[in-house]
């Protein structure tokens, strides 16, 4: 659960546009590409291009400003630049799909533009195989961390149906658990994400009324103290899941998605889960906190043996910093689990929150070497 | 999931945003691999940050402040010293108004930017960043025979009520700047830097600088209302310097050598008993007039001499001036500030007090304990402190402390 609404899903629809951002893509020379606007042309130097990543150098020798915009074959927008002031240039750089489509410059940033169609033909390039191999272990690692959610939800659904609210209490943060390491990519699913995982907090009085979820049935537990009419909700969740569970194929997975995601994953801890909203009833955010960095953890692992090639240095503060937030974390476990997080006081909560922004600051930049 | 309404909208900028697109000014002139924001401005107000002194001292006060105590997080003195490069490098950079590294807007776009950017197009405004060391840095790295002896720990002065979440840390830097944007986005670029290596502590903003090292210019006013710092040290009075300001190798720490000492303190005031306080006792209160802020006993204008027997025996000016003692000087540097109000609907507001010396005994201790009787006690509190080893200045080549830590 996040505050940064949208940050989960654009991670993973980037690579989805971004087909070669896994590497090996076939990019054309640095700066030798050139879109020149004036006021009356849109003239690109070359316009035989090859697929995948290539950088423009965007000229403004008009007198108005102006804005350049890149169409996919399909009409779609891949990529913009606006506020081009007269006699001034920026750089580029824009994955293009193979097929003909078009640069479009707009002086005056008014009106349909200028259209300069080119031609984009050949291959993005193959990923390389440690990297594909990334890929296909992550999704084994998302079908795994849900197929254990839908379990485990199935127990504590149980539970609560037969109207046993300590047993279900107990099974609510350990049901939770894959759903929260895999978060950035279950949230993209954007349908089914307000239906499992809701907060209170960031509903509308309206949408209260129909809230469901996990989180409306912690509030019965903890607050109201009953199973009370959770029936249906407790059903709605297990139909959400397993429908989560059958899409999440789905999902486009690259490497630079997947360490969006870990870096996303340390983002919800930072601001959902140090703050103590997330389980605002339950108190369980630790093991939410443990699911998260579990989840970012698995990423780094995975991409360990290409970004220790490219970049040793990250890897090692990558390493150092896990282990410290892991060694932190372990202060509060407590049977088998962790405290209540109401326990955890001020000054505490700061050195976690110190750990935190130590893994978040590297963990940032292993798109850029991963990806 | 997130928050509001929109959570799940995905606006075609946002998804363009995240690893699609770079861009990147390539501007005519840029210096360094950042670049300076404000290629139009590029030479203006820009403080030198080389030299025998840190900047931020002896330099004429900026408009604003952003003061950050740091707390040392790791145990490995290699990796702080990295620190202390990496902040230097990204110091030299801001105060010539460029950027850090690579820039906003330059570098892997499937990376965060190096610099977050909100001075983009902002020159450098005067900005200084200075450096010091707490007492508990030498204790965490196990080097208390490099403590200086005038690193003194102060003592409890009567009426303290020092909150420890806004007192102390292993390191701080001073901000200055002419514009309040410039000064944060410096002390938020080097926390990032240092995330896993420091962290902050308590942080501290100003506003309506409060003395004036530069005795031809108006003298500022604090939030009483009254002009502050009327004969402070002047930031080009080299003798003075030299004499009060500066720490001398024969102190005893060599390495400390055209450093200083630093004393910050948050001064709260309580502001509306103040203002209902009539003029006269006001004026008694500092021993000045309020309007021209001349000496009671008959004098007219504020450099006039000033008569301190004329003055009430509490008078604020009387028992802080150099005359009361022993003819020790400290050079004030302090920002008056405006956190909101408390709980209880006053303004949360005071004097951030900063105060370099020579030496903290002979300086700061020394004032401070004749104050004790001060009239003015009766409407301020003393809320938060830090004292601080401020080392010499860098060379080009060198970093913050290397006479420490090189």
């Amino acid at each position: 659960m996040r505050s940064l609404p949208i940050a989960g899903v654009t991670g993973l629809l980037c690579v989805s546009v971004l087909a070669g951002c896994g590497g090996g893509s076939g990019s054309g020379d640095t700066g030798a590409l050139t879109v020149t606007s004036t006021d009356t042309a849109c003239q690109v130097s070359k316009t035989d291009l090859p697929a995948g990543k290539n950088t423009f150098k965007l000229v403004n020798n008009g007198s108005k400003v102006t804005e350049v915009y890149f169409y996919a074959p399909d009409g779609k927008i891949i990529s913009e630049k606006e506020n081009i002031g007269p006699g001034t240039n920026y750089e580029i750089t824009v994955s293009l799909p193979a097929g003909d489509q078009q640069i479009v410059c707009k002086p005056g940033m008014v009106g349909d533009g200028i259209k300069q169609d080119i031609k984009v033909s050949g291959e993005v390039g193959e990923l390389d195989p440690r990297l594909a191999k990334a890929v296909a272990d992550y999704r084994t690692y998302i079908d795994q961390q849900i197929a254990d959610t839908v379990d485990k939800t199935g127990q504590f659904v149980a539970k609560v149906k037969a109207g046993d609210v300590e047993g279900a209490k107990e099974l609510y943060a350990p049901s939770r658990f894959g759903w929260e390491s895999v978060e950035p990519v279950a949230e993209s699913f954007g349908d089914l994400d307000p239906k499992i995982d809701a907060r209170e907090a960031d509903l509308t009085d309206e949408e209260r009324e129909n809230w469901t979820g996990w989180h409306r049935i912690e509030k019965a537990l903890w607050v109201e103290k009953s199973t009370k009419g959770l029936d249906g909700i407790a059903d709605q969740l297990m139909t959400d899941l397993k429908d989560l569970q059958d899409r999440v194929h789905t999902v486009d997975i690259t490497p630079a998605s997947m360490a969006n995601g870990a870096k996303e994953l340390l983002d919800e801890v930072a601001t959902g889960k140090i703050t103590g909203e997330e389980e605002a009833f339950s108190h369980t955010d630790l093991v939410d906190f443990k699911a998260n960095v579990d989840g970012a953890f698995k990423v780094y692992e995975l991409l360990k043996p290409v970004v220790q090639e490219k970049d040793a240095a990250l890897a090692a503060s990558l390493d150092e910093a896990f282990t410290d937030v892991f060694d932190a974390l372990k202060k509060y476990e407590k049977d088998g689990s962790y405290v209540s997080y109401d326990t955890v006081e001020e000054g505490e909560r700061k050195q976690l929150t110190d750990v935190v922004n130590a893994l978040g600051e590297p963990l940032s930049k292993l798109a850029a070497v991963a990806g | 999931m997130a928050g509001g309404k929109k959570r799940f909208a995905v606006s075609r900028r946002a998804v363009l945003g995240t690893g699609l697109v770079t861009s990147a000014a390539v501007g005519a002139g840029a210096v360094g691999l950042g670049g300076h924001r404000d290629e139009s401005h590029a030479a203006e107000g820009v403080i030198p940050f080389h030299g025998a002194h840190q900047a931020g001292i002896a330099t004429p006060v900026q408009d604003r402040l952003h003061f950050a105590a740091f707390d040392v997080v790791t145990e490995d003195k290699a990796r702080f010293v990295q620190l202390l490069r990496e902040w230097t490098e990204a110091a030299e950079a801001m105060t010539k108004g460029a950027s850090v590294g690579r820039g906003a807007t330059n570098g892997n776009p499937l990376g965060p930017p190096d610099d977050t950017g909100e001075a983009l197009g902002l020159p450098a405004s005067r900005l200084t960043l200075t450096i010091g060391f707490g007492a508990s840095l030498f204790t965490k790295f196990g080097m208390e025979d490099q403590r200086p002896a005038a690193l003194v720990d102060l003592p409890h002065f009567p009426g303290d009520k020092l909150d420890p979440a806004r007192s102390g840390g292993d390191l701080c830097v001073q901000a200055c700047a002419d514009d309040p944007q410039v000064a944060v986005h410096a002390i938020r670029n080097l926390a990032r830097i240092g995330f896993g290596v420091v962290s902050v502590r308590w942080s501290q903003l100003g506003f309506g600088k409060t003395s004036s090292t530069t005795p031809d210019s108006q003298t500022p006013r604090n939030l009483f209302g009254f002009k502050d710092g009327t004969s402070n040290v002047p930031g080009t009075d080299e003798a003075r310097l030299k004499q009060h300001v500066w720490a001398a190798a024969e102190d005893g720490a060599p390495w400390m050598a055209g450093g200083s000492y630093l004393v910050a303190r948050r001064i709260r005031m309580h502001i509306e008993t103040w203002d209902r306080t009539s003029l006269k006792e006001q004026e008694d209160i500092f021993g000045r007039t309020k309007g021209e802020g001349a000496s009671q006993g008959g004098r007219k204008k504020e450099h006039d001499p000033v008569v301190l027997d004329a003055m009430q025996p509490g008078a604020h000016v009387r028992l802080a001036h150099p005359d009361s003692n022993g003819g020790t000087r400290i050079l004030r540097r302090g920002y008056s500030f405006t956190d909101g109000t408390d709980g209880l609907g006053r303004l949360e507001a005071g004097l951030f007090f900063l105060a370099y010396q020579r030496d903290v005994t002979k300086g700061f201790v020394q004032v401070q304990s004749n104050l004790a009787t001060d009239l003015l006690n009766e409407y301020i509190q003393h809320v938060g402190s830090g004292v601080y080893a401020v080392p010499p200045g860098v060379e080009k080549g060198g970093f913050w402390g290397d006479t420490l830590f090189g």
